[in-house]
């Protein structure tokens, strides 16, 4: 399976990250041999097989829906970017 | 003192001997003049380890000292730590000092250790020879032109040159297992759900587990014992009792410490792909466990093949779901120019992220999208059923399974990093115990050409870290190799 250009694009605008023309092309050479690595699992018969995402078998822990963390905002926003009265600033979206 | 163990570390400060000042100040005064020509470490924190060191200090002469109160370690760079620069090897978070520690790092910093600093690593644990660190590879101390190993390449060469005598390091395909093997020093990844991952910078989280170096599986188990537990705040942290993972080490030596001991050593795991002085090395290593007493047994691991394909989806997915939220919106690294936010996204991330890191996003990005998701990521997870499987049949014949951890010894810098498949490949032996979330531990067993260093790797059942330790650790009463130390450290 190999990708064309126009699908590298399409997955770096997925991912947001920006990618030059020239970057596309040596990222497609390099992800082609990737893909050719992960091809080598197609060959395999999986049917009847449990997906495995846990070694354990175990659930979600839940707890109670109640705040119980302190308000750390002023530590978390002082190595942000930009800010202004409390919020996280970043380029307009809606016109 | 640079070369005492824990024990006796522990014993210099109980007496008095040497206070934890003067500890740490030796270790310190010995990465300044030693590190530039090896670059393990990505910050040293001077002040914060002394501060540390008078705390401990005093917990000392207030007889309140736990067994590594005044003990000077160092964490891989991938663990937040609060007021101290946490950059995971990257430029996406080469400015970002950690507002929390992590859990591992709470539980150190509680037990009186004191933090020299945070160790060089590949870029967001992505890599296996510590060449996709932000701030240039770390140097293997046996040879430095040549590559440490990876992810945790950093914290492996900062043990095995004594410039610290534990560090922390995450494994998520071999990253504490190869890097020990390749610098000539004990590590060990332990079963997935042991260490918490709060504030352990996430790269596959069905993957990632927190682990220990030092120079013997006795300090090891000292570490791993203190960086163990249950963490509310991990959402797969697993409750169970606490253990001292040290427990059989106390039982003194026998003549044949290991007698009854089953040693399954896969069929796959010493096909085609070994080196010749690798095998060379390991064959007498498999020699000296039968002279202790242990039997060795062929087992197999027919799956063995598919992990490396498997892991490289899913690890790539995991990682591109968790690399999201680096975006230049709360913290890290944002363009200084764009017109819009889509914008902002793409340029903050295209800087901010190496190469290695970008193609795994897009990688994982692909076969997470819509039509791909059963043919990729689905496959890959049924395939790691299978491997687990595989293990369990495996461990049915036998009590633990040995190989070699790393298919050659340490290549040099610049030799393989032109070709990301080839770089996959030297995590053959490692990486089907992460997708199995077995315990896993590397221990040096000899040299191989060059005079460097080869390991070898031990995997036990769920749970089973105490005996992996044992059964190194008895090996090593036996024999010298991690006693070996490169040059640098003589």
């Amino acid at each position: 399976m190999s990708l064309s250009t126009e699908q590298v694009r399409r997955i770096a605008t997925l991912a947001r990250i920006e990618l030059s023309d020239a970057d596309a092309e040596a990222t497609r050479g390099k992800l082609n041999g990737i893909f050719g690595l992960i091809e080598q699992m197609q060959a395999v018969d999986t049917a009847g097989v449990e997906p495995m995402s846990h070694p354990q078998d175990v659930a979600q822990r839940l707890r109670p829906d109640v705040a119980a963390e302190p308000d750390r905002r002023e530590a978390f926003q002082r190595i942000a970017p930009q800010t202004e009265a409390g919020l996280y600033l970043v380029p307009k979206v809606i016109e | 003192m640079i070369n005492a163990s824990l024990t006796e570390l522990r014993a210099a400060l109980d007496a008095g001997k040497i206070s934890s000042v003067e500890l740490a100040t030796l270790f310190l005064d010995r990465i300044e003049r030693l590190d530039p020509a090896l670059n393990t470490f990505i910050t040293v924190d001077r002040d914060g380890a002394l501060a540390a060191a008078r705390a401990a200090d005093a917990r000392l002469a207030a007889g309140d000292a736990g067994p590594l109160t005044g003990i000077p370690l160092a964490h891989k760079d991938v663990f937040c730590t609060e007021g101290v620069l946490t950059t995971c090897g990257s430029k996406m978070l080469a400015n970002f000092i950690s507002p929390y520690d992590a859990h591992v790092v709470s539980l150190l910093k509680a037990a009186g250790a004191v933090s020299l600093g945070k160790t060089n690593m590949d870029e967001f644990a992505m890599g296996s020879s510590n060449e996709n660190s932000h701030f240039g590879p770390a140097k293997n101390p046996w040879d430095t032109t040549r590559i440490p190993g990876g992810s945790s390449g950093g914290s492996a060469a900062a043990v095995a040159a004594r410039l610290v005598p534990i560090a922390t390091g995450t494994d998520t395909g071999g990253s504490v297992r190869q890097p020990a093997a390749l610098t000539g020093v004990t590590g060990i990844k332990p079963t997935y759900g042991v260490v918490s991952r709060y504030g352990m910078i996430a790269y596959a989280s069905s993957l990632d587990q927190g682990g220990a170096f030092g120079a013997s599986a006795a300090d090891c188990g000292q570490l791993l014992t203190a960086m163990a537990g249950f963490d509310p705040r991990d959402s797969t942290s697993l409750e169970r009792p606490a253990e001292d993972y040290s427990r059989e080490l106390a039982a003194p030596a026998a003549a044949r410490p290991l007698a009854g001991l089953r040693i399954g050593l896969p069929k796959e795991f010493f096909g085609a792909g070994m080196a010749d002085d690798v095998r060379a090395a390991v064959e007498a290593a498999l020699d000296g466990y039968r002279a202790l007493g242990a039997t060795t047994v062929d087992v197999s691991l027919p799956n063995a093949q598919l992990a490396i394909p498997a892991y490289y989806v899913i690890a790539p997915a995991e990682a591109s779901s968790n690399l999201s939220r680096f975006d230049g919106v709360r913290y890290g690294h944002r363009a200084a120019d764009y017109r819009d936010l889509a914008e902002m996204y793409s340029k903050s991330r295209a800087e901010g992220f190496g190469a290695e890191v970008k193609r795994r996003i897009l990688v994982g990005t692909y076969v997470l999208s819509h039509g791909y998701y059963d043919a990729y990521y689905l496959q890959a997870q049924k395939l790691r059923r299978l491997i687990a499987q595989d293990f369990q049949a495996a461990l049915a014949d036998c009590d633990v399974i040995a190989g070699p951890t790393s298919p050659t010894t340490a290549w040099a810098i610049g030799e393989k990093s032109d070709d990301p498949v080839q770089m996959y490949l030297s995590d053959i032996y490692t990486i089907a115990v992460n997708l199995a979330g077995l315990p896993g531990l590397s221990h040096p067993c000899g040299f191989g050409a060059g005079e460097l260093p080869v390991g070898l790797q031990l995997v036990g059942d769920y749970f089973s870290e105490a005996r992996l330790l044992n059964v190194a650790h008895r090996f090593q009463q036996a024999s010298d190799w991690h006693l070996r130390r490169p040059a640098i450290a003589a």
